[in-house]
């Protein structure tokens, strides 16, 4: 028989059996009676009556049954405190045994016998284990301090335990220290303030010279203790790193990362330039990665880690991407962990090979991996912006399979690539309508009605598609309906003639049938603005919305610190600080990585609370998707990109909407016709947090459009102006141009960019000059495709030509447009620059110049200066080649340097003028000489601009 | 630290239960028995939060083993740990079964009062647990005859007792004094697995060999051991100190190869490792892993695969494959098997293959091709005809890739044992007495290719 027997015992009377073989005299069957009371105890039957004969059992020579007596003992002695004290005597004896492996195993369950009583009894035997010959006991002891200190805080400090163990970390046996060491963590967890852990330069050495003798376990205990010292310098922190390192080959992975703990906190001291600082990064990669060959549960925790890593150094794994790719029997949530961690380390170089093994996961089975995987496309597209193009053709190909999952997930993550690149993939809008019948999860759902609201102008049955969605509007999910609401509005401030009875049903609806605070209060702001002041409304609805941030699923900053310093932890496995799921005061210490302060300054520990160099959370630290919130305002209620597919996300956007509406709506508003205040304000967040601001790309992209606007098409560089407002919108009725001139293989271009800021549709665009200086006039008729849709802005351009009738004008480039639309016709007048009409063959031979320059008088010429002209000649004269001012010859006299010009206009006038160049002097000197004087201004004007641009 | 522990049959049914802090109530038993175990397939997590308390489990065939916290604890280590004490059981009683458990249960709180304390873990090597906790396991339904009386405690001498404590607690906690052999022996095993993923196209899209090194040592004393291998590092170190080692690097010349990264095992000093490269050590007695590593590079890849898949119609797939050894072909592959996926909507297969066996298993929806032994620098083919059922299943069928099994007498990564040396100095034998056996054994992995 084996002792399986004792779990089948289902007999009627059995405690009363039991009860007689515990009395019985046999030593055997005394036995076997235990043990069966145990296997009852352990299936969870009551087996607390037996408690008197169990403990009379304990008194015996017998090992064996003694353990098994003391099992039951803890188990038990918390519901029957007063018979518990029947054991204590046998307790104090068995401490005092000559066989040590006894005195520990008294002393350790003693201490597991929690009840209040007994602690005053074990402190005498415990004093006295403290300080035993033998390690084994000394270090069964130590733990007993934790122990008891669990039961009772005061009685362990009166006691002076903690000053015997406090000595015990200078143990001559490593794993004594070890357990002192894990003792005194403990207990110091629950005393944030006590300076239990005196940790200083001694006991750190004592601790690493333990670290290489004791056990694995215990060298995780030291490495966890070590990660809370603060080291005074970059010097120690080095020591310190170096004599961890050698951890990172222990085939424990536990050991390895909380060695890679201790580094990256430690690491953060070093300075960035020191060599050493490099091999360290260099050595923490192959650890990384081979904890991805551990069993699957490890696997799972390091990846987890991982992912902090990757964001707060990504520079260590970024190499080692393939690692990361999922094995087709992968557990799920390995596959889904490393799926977070490949969309992190993607990047332009090797965004090809992700893309493709993200494709080969879109087709694999789970569900959830699979949704993941596309969305991970999306975020691809988004943080590589290079890839966005082929993202959003491997997404198309994912729609085409029709799996419905794959499709809504798949125009989620369209919506938010049309965010973040907007006018650039809207041609699949019509793709994507075509899929609107299957999407039944709210998410999608909302997605789709964003994309129809956002994109209405282009979407001909924009109001047919939406008017679907309404039928049920009470049946959809909070989510979709607030997304219903703020499309149809911004529909309608787009087609406001065809839809006026949509809007008014969805706000009805919003507003008088809905029970949702939210959705009503939404209704109830938008029908107010459209009632008062539709222009405002559409300021606020149809605001430019800022650009999403590629990495708004990362973990906040602070945060992130917190969780390194609890790598290998619980924290570090649910990416949440330990307070979030740790009761009571233990674990409530938020940790911190130490910044670097240079040599021979001294910071304290930081149990001792305000380390100087402990990181202050940074006042402007935000959590990133509060840039979202603002987002989720102008926007109203675009989900943020993030959503991780199970993460609990906390109270709904449309909450902090409605906060900020009520609180500033005016400032917010004021804020919002600028445009860019806006904007700035909506990344002023994260942009704080993050170093690489996202100032910069908006400044640098609003001068990329001035680029455009004047690099488009010119071989030579001709010089164009920026666009300047013509027609402002009030006195256009609602069309605005702005426009410039440009001279383009030849041709003179008028350049127009047409805004409809009605809000009607406009049509019949028509154009015509008035009389000017030198004959310009529309090559052709203006070609506006119409319609031009409330809100539409298309950029169109003019040919001139130069036959048309003359009439000098004051000044003499002025012209006098007339535009006309369906609605009215307006007159508007701008001025063009002359350099447009310098032509092509302007340049004269050098003797015609000379000639021509003799023969023109001298009360012709005129001189001007350029000031805070920072070319020199070359650059100059190249400049100025582009606007066809061509040099004929240069000289150089005394450092000075002088052009020699020439230009001829459309109307055969030619223009000579000789530029002095100073070298090291910004002012340049222009004298001009030219047969009809009237030009001479505006040459010079024209020098000025081409030459200063 | 750890709270609790619990083991569970595939039932749920509790047949360990230990608990070693307060914060952990019986409750939490039927937690989770109620949220992970009874809720199979929705648990995608070997950590689970209920109700603030944190479960950790992992699973041994159908026994499941959960460790429970209420505290920030280190999840690595309690991973680590439960490994262990599966370990720990086995090399007590065989395998982890219901039946064993229950057969064991005394030796198992045994255990667990011993290698866990308050939740922190202690020593937990075999080895040295097994000088105090002498109860014999019990395999099956026989109960082996007890060859010793049980002699915790009371039967030891004093000095006995104070040499256990010792080295229990001892640095070196893996090895017991006073072993003797009449014959020192020892048996290397170097045993790689390598993995690959190869495109259809015959591009690597990744491959790394994960190697280990197991030692069974029988040695007497407290041996001192070096072990050495072709590591690039090593060699080039050696090549660089001067023409002294000439030898070593003509013999092993180009074939050092770069291990990516290794781990040791505790016995191993570490620091020495780290400043000197070299792996010296007392091992533990008997068998053991010394190392792991990992190589990616210059990877002798044993077999190709060349799929070529073709759709005739909605009807019928083409499959053909041809596998192509890749080394001496003095050397034998074993125990060959390649696995190819076939469509879920299949009716019927019909295989051609030149040389072992092939069956199409609708079960596992496969055609799986075994060959039992194939030398080196050979090629065989199969081709296979599917028939498929028309389906309006408008999914595409994945295309699950190839996979395939093999076992080759050699070590892919190239490494190559250069020596195990043993000195004890207290004992009269050298290293010459010591009998070495060094085997290499070359797994498949991961082993696939998309077709």
């Amino acid at each position: 028989m084996t002792d399986s027997k004792y779990f089948t015992t289902t007999k009627k009377g059995e405690i009363f059996e039991l009860k007689a073989e515990l009395n019985s005299d046999k030593k055997e069957k005394k036995k076997e009676a235990v043990k069966k009371v145990i296997a009852s105890m352990t299936v969870g039957k009551d087996v607390s009556a037996l408690f008197p004969d169990v403990v009379n059992c304990m008194q015996t020579d017998n090992l064996e049954l003694k353990k098994l007596v003391y099992l039951y003992l803890m188990n038990y002695a918390k519901s029957q405190p007063d018979m518990a004290i029947m054991a204590v005597n046998t307790f104090v004896k068995d401490c005092e045994d000559p066989n040590p492996l006894i005195r520990a195993l008294a002393v350790r369950t003693m201490g597991c016998i929690r009840v209040d009583k007994i602690t005053e009894y074990l402190c005498e035997p415990l004093r006295k284990c403290l300080k035993d010959e033998d390690p084994y006991v000394r270090k069964t002891a130590a733990v007993c301090v934790a122990k008891l200190h669990d039961i009772n805080a005061q009685l362990v400090e009166d006691q002076g335990f903690l000053d015997t163990l406090k000595d015990l970390i200078s143990d001559s046996n490593p794993m004594v220290v070890a357990n002192a060491v894990a003792a005194l963590s403990e207990i110091a967890e629950s005393h944030p303030n006590s300076n239990l852990l005196d940790l200083n330069p001694q006991s750190i050495n004592k601790l690493l010279t333990a670290l290489n003798e004791c056990t694995e376990w215990g060298q995780i205990f030291i490495l966890d203790c070590l990660a809370n010292y603060t080291p005074r310098d970059d010097r120690e922190s080095q020591s310190i790193c170096e004599r961890v390192t050698p951890r990172l080959s222990h085939a424990n992975s536990a050991v390895v990362l909380s060695a890679v703990k201790v580094l990256m906190k430690f690491m953060e001291m070093l300075p960035k330039d020191l060599d050493y600082y490099g091999t360290l990064l260099k050595k923490l990669a192959p650890p990384l990665v081979t904890l991805l060959s551990a069993e699957p549960e490890l696997q799972y925790v390091a990846l987890r880690n991982i992912n902090l890593i990757v964001q707060k150094r990504p520079e260590i794994l970024k190499h080692e991407m393939k690692v990361f790719f999922v094995k087709y029997n992968d557990p799920i949530y390995v596959k889904l962990e490393k799926l977070d961690i490949m969309i992190r380390l993607a990047s332009q170089a090797n965004i090809a090979q992700v893309l493709a093994e993200l494709k080969e996961y879109a087709t694999e089975v789970d569900v959830d991996f699979v949704r993941k995987a596309v969305r991970a496309i999306g975020r691809c597209a988004i943080k590589v912006e290079q890839s966005a193009e082929r993202c959003v053709s491997t997404l198309l190909d994912l729609i085409q399979t029709k799996v419905n999952y794959v499709v809504q997930e798949a125009i989620v993550v369209i919506k938010d690539i049309f965010r973040k690149y907007p006018n650039k993939y809207e041609s699949v809008i019509a793709t994507l309508c075509e899929n609107l019948d299957s999407l039944d999860e709210p998410e999608a759902r909302a997605a789709m009605i964003w994309i129809v609201g956002e994109y209405a102008e282009r979407i001909d049955n924009a109001d047919e598609l939406l008017e679907s969605f309404l039928e049920g509007f009470h049946d959809e999910s909070t989510q979709v309906q607030l997304q219903l609401l703020t499309a149809i509005v911004k529909l309608f401030l787009k087609k406001p003639t065809e839809t006026q009875e949509l809007v008014q049903q969805v706000l009805s609806l919003a507003t008088q049938d809905s029970d949702n605070p939210d959705l009503r209060d939404r209704g109830y702001i938008y029908w107010r603005l459209l009632s008062t002041d539709p222009v405002a409304a559409k300021e606020v609805v149809l605001a430019e919305k800022p650009l999403i941030s590629e990495e708004t699923d990362l973990i906040e900053p602070t945060l992130l610190e917190e969780l390194i310093c609890h790598i290998g932890t619980l924290a570090s496995v649910y990416h949440k600080p330990p307070s979030a799921f740790v009761e009571g005061s233990r674990g409530v210490q938020h940790k911190r990585i130490p910044i670097r302060s240079g040599s021979g300054e001294s910071s304290e520990s930081q149990d001792t609370g305000g380390a100087p160099g402990a990181t202050e959370a940074p006042a402007a630290a935000v959590i990133p998707s509060q840039g979202d919130l603002l987002g989720d305002l102008l926007n109203l209620d675009l989900t943020p990109p993030t959503s991780s597919a199970g993460a609990p996300r906390g109270p709904p956007m449309p909450m902090g909407g409605v906060d900020l509406l009520g609180g500033g709506l005016d400032s917010l508003l004021g804020g919002d016709i600028g445009g860019s205040p806006a904007m700035g304000s909506g990344f002023g967040a994260p942009a704080a947090v993050m170093p690489s601001s996202l100032n910069a790309p908006v400044g640098g992209g609003l001068g990329d459009l001035f680029d455009l606007g004047g690099g488009v098409g010119m071989p030579m560089g001709t010089f164009v102006p920026p666009k300047t407002l013509w027609l402002p919108a009030m006195k256009g009725k609602g069309l605005e141009i702005m426009g410039t001139f440009a001279r383009r293989a030849g041709v003179i271009q008028m350049e127009m960019t047409l805004t409809n800021k009605a809000m009607s549709v406009m049509t019949d665009f028509a154009i015509q000059f008035n009389r000017n200086s030198f004959g310009l006039a529309p090559a052709g008729p203006l070609q506006v495709p119409t319609p031009l849709s409330p809100n539409q802005t298309i950029d169109v351009s003019l040919p001139l030509n130069t036959v048309g009738p003359v009439m000098k004008m004051e000044p003499l480039n002025n012209l006098q447009v007339a535009v006309k639309n369906n609605i009215d016709v307006f007159y508007f007048s701008c001025q063009y620059p002359i350099s447009m009409l310098f032509g092509e063959d302007g340049k004269m031979d050098r003797q015609v110049f000379l000639a021509t320059w003799k023969d023109i008088p001298n009360e012709n010429e005129a001189q001007f200066q350029i000031n805070d002209c920072h070319l020199n000649s070359d650059a100059a004269s190249n400049k100025l080649q582009g606007s066809n001012v061509f040099t004929i010859a240069k000289r150089t006299v005394e450092g000075q340097d002088m052009l020699y010009q020439s230009m001829k206009l459309t109307n055969g006038i030619c223009v000579l003028t000789e530029l002095r160049v100073q070298t090291g002097s910004p002012t340049y000197t222009v004298s001009l000489k030219c047969r009809a004087p009237e030009v001479s201004q505006c040459v010079f004007q024209c020098y000025e601009a081409v030459l200063k641009n | 630290m750890i709270g609790g522990l619990f083991i569970y049959n595939h039932k749920g049914e509790v047949l360990i239960s230990r608990v070693y802090r307060d914060d952990i109530g019986r409750n939490a038993v039927d937690a989770f028995r109620v949220n992970v175990i009874h809720a199979r397939q929705q648990v995608r997590s070997p950590v689970t939060n209920i109700a603030r308390t944190s479960f950790f489990h992992v699973k041994r065939s159908n026994i499941w083993l959960a460790a429970v916290t209420k505290q920030n604890v280190n999840a690595a280590m309690v991973f680590e740990f439960l490994y262990k004490m599966c370990d720990v059981m086995s090399a007590y009683f065989g395998k982890i079964s219901e039946e064993n458990i229950k057969n064991n249960f005394v030796l198992i709180y045994e255990l667990l009062d011993e290698i866990l304390d308050f939740g922190y873990p202690q020593n937990s090597e075999t080895g040295a647990l097994k000088t105090f906790i002498t109860q014999q396991g019990i395999k099956g339904q026989v109960r082996l005859l007890l060859l010793h009386k049980h002699k915790y405690g009371n039967t030891h001498t004093k000095e006995e007792q104070s040499q256990i404590t010792s080295q229990v607690t001892g640095q070196i906690g893996w090895r017991r004094e006073g072993i003797k052999y009449r014959r020192n022996e020892l048996f290397l095993d170097v045993l790689e697995s390598v993995n690959l993923l190869m495109s259809p196209q015959g591009q690597v899209l990744s491959a790394h060999v994960s190697g280990r090194v197991v030692m069974k040592s029988y040695l007497s004393g407290m041996p001192e051991c070096k072990f050495g291998m072709n590591d690039k590092i090593v060699i080039d170190k050696a090549g660089k100190g001067g023409g002294t080692d000439e030898a070593v690097k003509s013999s092993s010349g180009k074939q050092s190869i770069a291990i990516d990264d290794c781990t040791f095992h505790q016995c191993v000093r570490l620091s020495k490792f780290d400043s000197e490269r070299s792996i010296s050590f007392i091992p533990p007695d008997g068998e053991y892993e010394l190392m792991r590593y990992r190589t990616t590079k210059d990877i002798i890849l044993p077999f190709r695969v060349i799929p070529l898949v073709r759709e005739v119609g909605r009807t019928k797939l083409e499959v053909k494959v041809v596998i192509k050894s890749n080394f001496k072909p003095s050397l034998l592959a074993q125990k060959i098997e390649v696995r190819i996926p076939t469509p879920l909507n299949t009716s019927g297969v019909q295989v051609i293959c030149m040389k072992g066996k092939a069956k199409y298993k609708a079960s596992e929806n496969a055609i799986v091709w075994k060959i039992k032994r194939m030398a080196g620098m050979k090629e065989s083919q199969i081709s296979a005809e599917i028939e498929l059922l028309p389906t309006n299943d408008k999914k595409k069928w994945a295309r699950p890739p190839i996979s395939m099994n093999f076992e080759v007498p050699f070590a892919p990564s190239g490494l190559k044992v250069r020596y195990l040396k043993v000195f004890e100095s207290k004992l009269n034998y050298s290293d010459h007495d010591v009998i070495k056996w060094v085997r290499y054994i070359g797994r498949s992995g991961i082993y696939e290719t998309r077709c």
